[in-house]
Parts: C-alpha cells; structure tokens; sequence
C-alpha cells in the first residue's frame, strides 16, 4: 500500500505540472513588447511549480485520517434528497425570532448596509422566482432577467406615460411580467432543456435591445427616471413631488434621506416573506407537486393525465411574476433605471443563486441569494479577483456539493386517522358499482 | 352480451415504411384480464402506445366505451391545441412502463398524489390559504393513496423516495400510482420484466386481486407465458404486427399458428 502511494503521486504530480505549465506557457510565458514578443518562460514554470505543490498538498492531506473525514463529510450520500420523518420540531419560534430581526434590522443597521440588505431581498426574490422554473419545474431559463425588466420598466415608464405609482406598480407588475412570461412560454414550451435555455437566452435580450434601442419609448441607454415611493399619499422626498404631503412635514420631524430605505426595506421584507410562505407551500400543493414530477418525468406525466403544455405554463408565469415583483422594488430602490442593469450576467447570477442554493431548495436559495449579494461586499478590497473567486466558489460547490448547499428533505404524509379505522374506500365502492 | 370496454378496430400503425402493425383487431371485456403477447419485435408496445394515447394510429379506430359514451382515441390525441395523450388517461386508460418511470425523487405517497390531480383543489389561492375544501381534499387524496398501498402491500414504505425501493415494489408502485387515476381500464406493460420468481408470484396475485375484488379492466403485455396463462382470461397474439391468434388461453396456447411463431417450424412443414 504504501510502496504503491510514492509512484501514483509522482506521476499524478508530473501530469498536474505538465497540464499548469501547457496552460501557463503561453498566457504568462510570453510577454508582448510592442509588435513583438520576449520569452519569460522561468515566471510560467514558477507557476506551474506552485501549482503542483498545491496538488500534492491536497492529495497528502486526502492520505491523512483527518483528510478522509472531512472528503467524507463533504462527499455527497444518498443523492442529497432524504424523506422527512413527520416527528422534526416545529421551527416556528427560529421563524418568528429571525422575522423580528429582519423587521427589527433598519433600526441599527447604517444606510450602506441597509442598500445591500434591500439589494440581498431582491435577489432572494429573484431567486425564489427562478427557483420555481428552474428547481421546481426543471425548465432551463437563461433569460430570466427580462421579466426582472419588466418589472423595473413597468414603473419607470408607467410613472411617466400613466402615472402610475409605486404601490400600482407593485400589484400591476406580477400581472405584466406573468403575461411576459405566457407570451414567451406559449411556442417554447414544447421544447426541452438546451433548447429552452437557448431560446429564453435569446428572450432576454430581446428585452434588453429593445429597451436599449427604443429611444422615443423607453429612452434607451439613458434610462429613465423612478418615482420615490408614497404612503397613504405621504412622501419621502423633501419637497412634495408627486400632489403629497412629505412624511416628515406631516410628522413634523426632522427630513432624513433614510426613511425612504426604511420603507423600502419594510415592505421588500413583507414581500420575501409572504413569497416564501407561498412558494413553501407550494411545495405540498397539487400544482407544486406536478411541477415536480414534471422535472421527473415528464412521459409519466403524462400518462397520469397532467397536461403538461398548462402545467409548466403556470409554472413559467409565476416565476416571472415573482421576477418582476422585484424588478418594482429594484427600480425604486436605484431611482433610476437603464439597460445596463439587466445583461446576462445578471441572468447568471440568479441562475447561480438557485444551483448553489440546491434546486429546489428554498432554504438554500434565501442562503445563497445572501452570500453571493453580501460576500461581493465584504471583498471590495478584491473587487478585481470577485468573478475569479465566485467562479472557484462555483467549481468547489459542484465538486463536494453537487445538489446545493441545502439537502432537500420532502414533506411526510400520513393518513387520517378515520381512515385508518374504517378502512373507507372511496374508489374501491365505485369501482364495486361499475361492476 | 355487452359491449366490450375497449374496441380496435383495423388499426395500422406506420413509421415511414415501416409497417409496425398491421390491420389489427381485437377487443377488451370489462372485468376480464387481456393479455397481449407475442415474440419480440411483433409490435405489441407499439400497439400499446396507440391505445394508450402516446402514438396516433395510422389508420383505424380504438374505441374506449367508458364514462361518457363511446370515444375514439385518436380524435382524443388530435384535437387542438387541448389535445395530447394526457386527456386519453382523463377518459380512463392509465399504463405503466417497460422500463419504469416513477418519479424517483419523491416519496412515494407524492407519487400517488400527482396521479391524483384530478381529484385534488389545485387553485393556488385556496393551497396558499389551506381553505377548509383545499385540506378536505388533499386529506382524501392522501387517505387514498394508503388505500391502494395497503392494496399494493407498500404501505410500510409509503414515506420513503420512490427511487430507493426494490425494483419489485417499484413496479407494485407503479400500478399503485396507474390506479390512483381511477381508470376504467388499467394497460401494464410487461409487469413481470426483470422480476425473480417470487416477486412474479406476489404480482400475479396483485392483478388478481384487481380483476376480482376491485372489478377492474387489465390490459397486459407480457412474455413470462406461467403468468400469462395463470391470470388472463382472454389472450391476443400479436406476430409481425398482425392478430395471428385470439381467444382463451388454452385455445392460444394450442393454436400451430402461435406454436410457429414461437418456435418457428421445421422445412418439411413449410414444404408440406
């Protein structure tokens, strides 16, 4: 065994600095001066030499007892979905302590951690709202950002040409983004995985060109403005903009810039919550259960009468809908809206959100929507290197964490106990009857 | 007489130039157990996924005589834009599959509870509100889904993933979730496949138990012939995509048509 471990490291040790210094060669190796080249060759083998040293670092630590533990405990078992038992706690005192303390946050938190928190709930919403396509319904959308436009949109141009406000926008913008999502549904839903992702790829930024180029309409890349938010007709601005009363005047406090985040904060934070209680129950809902085993199997869908053209219809509308319940709450939050705000990468991002959270999982998309909006903030100083480190985060997560940070635990059913005593049952008389 | 449950008639069913069946005819009593047999590659799967709503049959009529009438499988699949193989199953024909297909990564009451859909309040306001209908409902879908599990003798699993099963208890719990779609008639697609002799005897004993106690139809396509011959009452043997043989067991079982097609037969009666 032991005699065996020296070679296998050896040669696992040559491939690792040949492949880091084919890699390195060229991007490090050589250096442009002008129209030609000088050769640095030495800098690409200290690298790869680094490289290596990691390797074999890695694979010694993997031969140590202590190593083994921890790829064990990372190692994925059992396919990361377990069945509840029906005896688990009831967490609803953690729920109600953690919404008090969401409620509770805009009172100690400073302005600038108030923008990333209000920043941190969109893309929880956003990422609940993709969570029902992708995780539940197991439809590839890469383009998910549009509805997130339209949402934004629908505010900003709704003030200017309608003048609509915030708290109109809020109920219209689930109706407009779901009717998005139907008209791009209806002639893509026949198609499968690839498929789907390219063309909703392709949706997306439909929806960003025309917002882009569409200058008379949607003012293209200059964007457009976005009205502060009204309570009962009391404003948050300094002076009255919109036919109000300004909150502090009516108060007779004090203005601060502030109290408009807080308000923002508040509601945004009512939302998530009831979206997380609807998408939770969802979950042991008819409708979220043929979600489900669509992504499953769609043949034995269909061979159990599910229709399954409706059926992830619905699941494409109340996605976007929920996308563009946060596209209101972006707009207001910026004051102001243009293209730039809605490239793919953004679609990545929430895309991310939900695979790193665990497909599905809506534990573990609230988590991720958290890091991956507060870690870019805690590593400012590294503002260059963040793509780099969400992308190792990235490869990492798939390795020792392929279905996401949260297990999926599926809801336990038991029969009523009437049932269980009578032994009723409802179809067996009918079919006694049709005998 | 009555009429029989299940009517085809003259079906042909085409791939391009390959004819998979051919001028096909028979029909399926209620109460009784049907069985579809025949070598491999005789077009008996094909002709299941006409009846069943999966394939538009080239030519010809299947006619279910369920709830409402007559109804032609066919026009079912092609009606537009509504139409698809998923209204065949809502008129009363439920299958199960060759290769299983359950959805492995739920438990397997949700299994039976999505073949429930029909029978569930799936408005998402009185879900999200849990209204006094909504539990009703979903308390009567569940007590439903332990019916047929005690029926299936899966009830101890019933809170387990349905991937995690034996293969035996998945092909019990595949036609547990065919029946949680109350269908007139129940199509199973090579039950017995890959299944040791024991588990063979539990099955038959479970098809059984549907024919006489629950008075259900049974379609079945099956080579295991012990079975074949242990629980039908009425036998269709498909070869090259034609009836070559219809009738009781014994009548198949000593039919030279079907000995042939089996066996094969020597030159000298070829010849002869």
């Amino acid at each position: 065994m032991e005699t065996n471990r020296l070679p296998a490291l050896l040669k696992q040790a040559l491939l690792t600095f040949t492949v880091s210094l084919i890699l390195f060669g060229p991007i490090s190796g050589l250096v442009l001066e002008g129209f030609s080249f000088r050769n640095e060759l030495t800098r690409a083998v200290v690298l790869a030499a680094f490289v290596t040293l990691g390797r074999v670092a890695l694979s010694l630590i993997g031969m140590t007892a202590f190593g083994r533990k921890l790829a064990g405990g990372a190692a994925p078992s059992g396919g990361g979905v377990t069945v509840m038992t029906g005896e688990e706690k009831s967490s609803t005192a953690l729920l109600a302590l953690l919404f008090l303390a969401g409620i509770a946050l805009p009172f100690f938190a400073d302005k600038y951690f108030l923008g990333i928190a209000i920043l941190a709930l969109i893309y929880c919403l956003l990422g609940l709202g993709l969570n029902i396509v992708v995780g539940l319904a197991g439809l590839l959308d890469l383009g998910f950002v549009a509805f997130y436009a339209v949402g934004a949109y629908l505010l900003a141009l709704g003030y200017q040409y309608l003048g609509l406000g915030f708290w109109s926008a809020l109920v219209i913008a689930p109706f407009l983004a779901g009717l998005f999502g139907m008209i791009l549904a209806f002639p893509v839903l026949k198609m499968h995985g690839d498929y789907l992702a390219i063309v909703t790829l392709g949706f997306g930024e439909i929806i960003r060109l025309v917002l882009n180029n569409w200058l008379e309409f949607t003012g293209g890349p200059n964007g457009a403005p976005v009205p502060a938010p009204t309570l009962f007709g009391l404003e948050f601005t300094r002076t009255a903009k919109q036919g109000g009363v300004p909150l502090h005047d009516y108060f007779g406090i004090a203005y601060s810039a502030d109290y408009k985040f807080w308000f923002i904060y508040l509601v945004l934070f009512l939302v998530v919550c009831l979206v997380i209680y609807a998408v939770e129950r969802l979950r042991v809902m008819p409708l979220g259960r043929m979600w489900e085993a669509l992504r499953e199997d769609e043949i034995a869908c269909r061979s159990l009468g599910v229709n399954h053209v409706f059926t992830k219809l619905t699941a494409f509308m109340l996605g976007a809908s929920t996308g563009g319940l946060a596209g209101v709450f972006f707009a207001v939050h910026q004051g102001f809206v243009n293209p730039t705000s809605f490239t793919f990468f953004e679609s990545a991002l929430i895309l991310a959100i939900v695979v790193l959270g665990g497909l599905g999982s809506t534990v573990g998309v609230i988590a991720a929507a958290l890091v991956l909006t507060i870690l870019p903030e805690l590593l400012r100083d590294f503002a260059e290197y963040r793509v780099l480190i969400f992308g190792v985060l990235m490869v990492v997560m798939m390795i020792w964490k392929p279905r996401g940070l949260v297990r999926i635990k599926r809801p336990a059913f038991f029969p009523s106990t009437t049932a269980e005593k009578t032994g009723s049952l409802p179809f067996a008389a009918k079919a006694e009857a049709t005998r | 007489m009555t009429t029989p449950l299940l009517d085809v008639r003259n079906v042909t069913m085409r791939f391009g130039g390959i004819v998979a069946n051919r001028a096909v005819s028979f029909s399926v009593e209620r109460g009784a157990v049907t069985a579809l047999i025949g070598p491999n590659g005789a077009g008996k799967t094909t002709m299941f996924n006409c009846i069943t709503g999966f394939y538009r049959a080239s030519e010809g009529q299947i006619l279910l005589n369920g709830r409402d009438g007559p109804q032609d499988i066919g026009a079912l699949m092609t009606r537009p834009i509504t139409g698809g193989s998923h209204l065949v199953t809502r008129a009363g024909i439920a299958r199960t599959f060759q290769n299983i297909r359950l959805f492995k990564e739920m438990s397997v009451v949700e299994n039976l509870l999505v073949a429930q859909h029909r029978v569930t309040a799936n408005n998402i306001v009185s879900g999200v509100l849990r209204t006094p209908a909504f539990r009703r409902a979903e308390r009567e879908a569940v007590d439903r889904a332990y019916h047929w599990l005690r029926q299936m003798n899966l009830a101890e699993d019933a809170n387990r993933l349905a991937g995690e099963l034996p293969y035996g208890r998945q092909r019990r719990l595949e036609i547990a979730r065919a029946m949680c779609t109350d269908p007139k008639l129940i199509c199973l697609d090579e039950p017995a496949a890959g299944l040791n002799p024991s588990e063979t005897r539990e099955l038959s004993e479970v098809i059984q138990r549907l024919c006489h106690e629950h008075g259900q139809t049974v379609l079945v396509i099956e080579h295991d012939m012990g079975l074949v011959m242990r629980i039908s009452q009425h036998v269709v043997v498909l070869d090259h995509g034609e009836v070559i043989s219809d009738g009781t067991p014994e009548h198949v079982a000593n039919d030279p048509a079907v000995v042939a097609a089996y066996l094969g037969v020597s030159e000298e009666e070829v010849n002869a």
